[in-house]
């Protein structure tokens, strides 16, 4: 192909397939391990099996795998934003027991809401 | 700075141009021609501008008087339409939407933004959510601040929420789409030759806004529906009393709008860069370091968002964090403003009117920076947070930093635009006036911030009634000095001198093909072999 | 980028559909390719906005949000989750036959996409008209079996409808969008050097599947069940 023109990957039918098995058999999973009891773990797991069918279907359906690397860049800050918000977000509430309990001075006298 | 394959443009009678090519308002509703489309957005936004302009003539009047002269209800409206107004529609789409919508892709050498028809799909959503909001103002307004704080916009409030919170929703995605195509734009559309590091300032700064705009615009959208859907269906999501939390409201509102800030000053930096380097016949000082700082200024802007939470109960380690945090982005900020300074520095400076709203950016974004830092710190922000010592800081980087940008880019690239030159004694006498009218309106508020009046109220003690009257006699005169650069720039269109290719004698692609350019702006794709702002030491250039 | 460029004129030869303002079919994809990637960015955090919400109010609210799960139907959600995948395999191959120029096969899977979205909606509408029996859609007729959880499991059930809803939305968008494609493969517009909006659509549906993939054991496996 000359210069300018696409650059095309075809994929495999054959890893294609594979990921369909492999993802049907992770929601299979993650279906069977919130049956087992776990305690805090369960959502860890879940987790970890949500992202990596994720990874499976953003890697090679996407076809991430075969994009530049300024793509993937940009899929990266995609996920990191996320994570700026939500952790952000959540050192909040995780924190603010911190001081509300050690100070009694602290606590809210009229109630507000309760945590 | 870089060579055009092919002649210079040939300046003859009847040159065929963006604006003549074609004629009707079909021409104009349908174009795809981002230059079109920046003008479209130009009316609009400047309409956008005299509206909420126009809420702030009146609580300013309202001011006049401690006990106020329109009730409460009407002031809360007043000030609330105000506020969403002028950020959602007019200081976010500004200088994005109309000079660098116009400017981007000559400045990167393409003809055209990426996605053309996307660009004016986002026109097309900015009118819609415009339409919303100002049915939300005929209604009867809104009363919640331009920060919808929940519960009171929930539950509380009996005022148009909803349809404002749409309108803001809607304009939302406009702002969101306007950066995507920017962003795509500049990492694929540049040039042969144009490098990273040859971009003018004007785009490193278009660029990280863009990041800003996709990066926190849709975070504004959720929250903004979730709260319509609690107002709507009472669902506990915000409202305490039905077990949500109104400090979530917060956190996903300021995840959006601390970033927006910038949104609202980043492009401002970008036109003042490119201006004073012009005026001073100087390479911008340490291009490197300004390119870089506005990168800087897009990832930080998105890690400090919680000094604005400082008293809602937020955990206080988070505070402290946010606090430091809020620290470090006044650095880049910085950076920016001694580069200008250095810029000027043994250049030969002229005082032309792009120049004169330069000056005026940089001396008061630096005191709207500085008092940021005053509002950062956690235990001043206790004395001072609800008071009009927000008030002022806010204006003093929005209003003395974005719209003094703003007018200093139009009246540099109004030439490139239209091909006319405006009156010059009147446009250095109306800079002035703004300059002058500016600082009596806010300097004012600043003072009054400290001695403790809140904001948001419309009645006062009586002992702040003459800062309060001195404020609004500066309004007076600021509103002036808007007003006449809408009667001589309209004025200039047909009756200006013709302005030629390069007014200026500045460097950069924009001054060098015809002004107004054509449709695809270049004949040939143009080779870039050159730095930015290659102004040489003895240069005498004359369009 | 200096090197990648051919005169419009040579190319254009090729049913490639190039747009004027670009110089090459390779940046025009690229343009597209980034423009796509750049808008589902905004769509991991406009749907991150919410995740974000259901992960504070989960970690508030704990003991209610398991008590949900009670009431959600596990053999239907997981259903449909395997439907989406199903849907996102003939999707990548609707691409790959329409990148080998292959205009049956093209069409053939596009419509298979369109079946499995389309069920997919059917049994999500199944499972929200359950709630509304149930008395579980807040807002409108929210009744919560266990007193004490009444109002928190209410926001679970919020989120539940806002985020399922916000999906299905998409959803919807998505048939609409393969129905354009469809059209278009019809039309004969596809070949081996033009297939964009069959790989960039592609790219959103995906977008889509992996959403559910992260809505299904969030909102369906929260407690633990015997
Ligand atoms: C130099 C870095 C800056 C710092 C450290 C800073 C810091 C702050 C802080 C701490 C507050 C909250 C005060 C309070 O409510 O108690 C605030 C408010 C505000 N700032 Fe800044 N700021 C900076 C720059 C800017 C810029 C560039 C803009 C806009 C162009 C801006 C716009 C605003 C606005 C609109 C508010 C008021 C929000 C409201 O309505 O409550 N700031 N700033
Ligand atoms: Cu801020």
């Amino acid at each position: 192909m000359s210069a300018g023109l696409l650059h095309v990957h075809i994929p495999k039918v054959r890893t294609l397939v594979l990921v369909w098995l492999a993802l049907i058999c992770l929601t299979g999973l993650t279906t069977g391990a919130s049956y087992v009891d776990l305690g805090w773990m369960n959502i860890v797991v879940a987790l970890l099996i949500a992202v990596s069918k994720a990874s499976l279907v953003a890697w090679i359906f996407m076809g991430v795998r075969n994009t530049t690397t300024l793509t993937k860049l940009f899929v990266v800050a995609g996920l990191v934003w996320l994570g700026i918000m939500i952790l952000i977000t959540f050192s909040d509430y995780s924190s603010r027991t911190w001081t509300y309990q050690a100070q009694p001075w602290a606590t809210n006298p009229a109630g507000g809401t309760s945590r | 700075m870089a060579t055009i394959a092919q002649g210079t443009p040939e300046i003859a009678a009847q040159e065929v141009n963006y604006l003549n090519v074609e004629h009707g308002w079909k021409s104009w509703l349908f174009t795809t021609d981002h230059k079109r489309i920046a003008i479209l957005y130009l009316i609009s936004i400047t309409l956008m501008f005299f509206v909420g302009g126009f809420m702030a003539v009146l609580f300013r009047i309202n001011l006049l008087e401690p006990e106020g002269i329109f009730s409460a209800e009407t002031y809360n409206r007043l000030f609330s339409m105000h506020g969403i107004i002028m950020v959602f529609f007019f200081l976010v789409p500004s200088i994005p939407a109309t000079l660098a919508n116009f400017l981007i892709p000559i400045m990167v050498g393409a003809k055209d933004l990426a996605f053309p028809r996307v660009n004016l799909l986002s026109w097309y959503i900015y009118v819609i959510g415009a339409f919303l909001t100002m049915y939300a103002v005929i209604r009867g307004g809104v009363d919640t601040g331009w920060t919808f704080y929940a519960p009171y916009s929930s539950t509380y409030s009996n005022s148009y929420v909803l349809a404002a919170a749409f309108g803001v929703f809607t304009a939302g995605f406009s702002s969101i789409l306007t950066g995507l195509n920017f962003i795509v734009t500049v990492h694929k559309m540049r040039a042969p030759g144009m490098s990273w590091s040859r971009l003018p300032l004007f785009v490193w700064s278009n660029y990280a806004t863009g990041l800003i705009q996709v990066l926190g615009t849709p975070v504004l959208a959720i929250v903004l529906l979730l709260l319509a859907f609690e107002r709507i269906a009472h669902v506990g999501i915000f409202d305490p009393n039905i077990g949500g939390d109104p400090i979530l409201f917060q956190h996903l509102f300021w995840f959006y709008s601390h970033p927006a800030v910038y949104i609202m000053i980043l492009p401002g930096m970008g036109v003042i860069s490119e201006i004073v380097s012009c005026f001073s016949r100087k390479r911008v000082f340490g291009y490197n370091f300004v390119a870089f700082s506005s990168m800087a200024i897009a990832v930080l802007s998105f890690v400090v968002w919680g000094h604005h939470m400082f008293l809602t109960g937020q955990s206080v380690y988070t505070s402290i964090a946010f606090s430091f945090l809020s620290m470090m982005v006044a650095v880049p900020s910085a950076i920016k403003v001694f580069n200008w300074t250095a810029t000027m520095y043994k250049g030969s400076v002229s005082f032309d009117t792009p120049m004169l709203y330069a000056f005026g950016f940089i001396g008061l974004f630096t005191i709207g920076g500085l008092t940021g830092l005053h509002l950062a710190t956690l235990g001043t922000d206790i004395a001072l947070h609800g008071t009009y010592f927000i008030v002022a800081h806010f204006h003093y980087v929005m209003v003395g930093g974005m719209v003094m940008a703003f007018m200093g880019g139009l009246h540099f690239w109004w030439p490139k635009m239209t091909g006319r030159m405006y009156p010059e004694a009147w446009s250095k006498f109306a800079a002035l006036i703004v300059f002058i009218g500016f600082n009596l309106t806010f300097f004012p508020q600043f003072i009054l911030g400290y001695m403790g009046m809140p904001r948001r109220y419309h009645a006062y003690p009586p002992e702040f009634q003459a800062l309060n009257v001195l404020s609004t006699a500066g309004a007076s005169i600021l509103g002036i000095g808007y007003l006449i650069p809408m009667v001589y720039l309209i004025w200039s269109l047909k009756n200006g001198p013709k302005a030629g290719p390069n007014p200026w004698g500045a460097a950069g692609l924009e001054w060098q093909i015809q002004s107004p350019p054509t449709t695809f702006n270049f004949d040939e794709t143009p080779i870039v072999t050159e730095e930015a702002y290659n102004y040489g030491p003895l240069e005498e250039v004359v369009g | 980028m200096a090197e990648t460029i051919t005169p419009v004129k040579e190319a254009a030869v090729e049913n490639i559909r190039l747009r004027h303002h670009f110089a090459t079919p390779a940046q025009q994809m690229d343009a597209a390719t980034l423009g796509m990637w750049t808008f589902l960015i905004t769509e991991v955090l406009f749907f991150g906005g919410m995740f974000a919400s259901y992960a504070v109010y989960r970690n508030l609210y704990l003991g209610a949000f398991a008590s949900t799960s009670e009431y959600m139907n596990v053999v239907l959600g997981g259903t449909n989750t395997a439907v989406l995948i199903c849907s996102s395999l003939t999707m990548v191959l609707a691409v790959r036959a329409a990148q080998l120029s292959n205009r049956r096969h093209t069409m053939l899977f596009l419509v298979l996409t369109m079946i499995f979205g389309t069920a997919f909606l059917v049994i999500k509408g199944v499972e929200y008209h359950a709630k509304w029996v149930e008395h579980l859609v807040p807002g409108f007729n929210f009744h919560y079996p266990i007193p004490q959880f009444q109002q928190h499991a209410q926001i679970l059930f919020f989120l539940y409808f806002m985020m399922t809803g916000m999906h299905a939305l998409h959803m919807i968008v998505g048939l609409g969008l393969l129905t354009y494609l469809l059209v278009q493969a019809y039309r004969r517009v596809f070949n081996a050097n033009y297939f964009a909006p069959v790989e960039m659509i592609g790219l959103y549906w995906h977008f889509v599947d992996i959403v559910w993939i992260f809505l299904f054991p969030l909102l369906y496996l929260i407690g633990h069940r015997k």
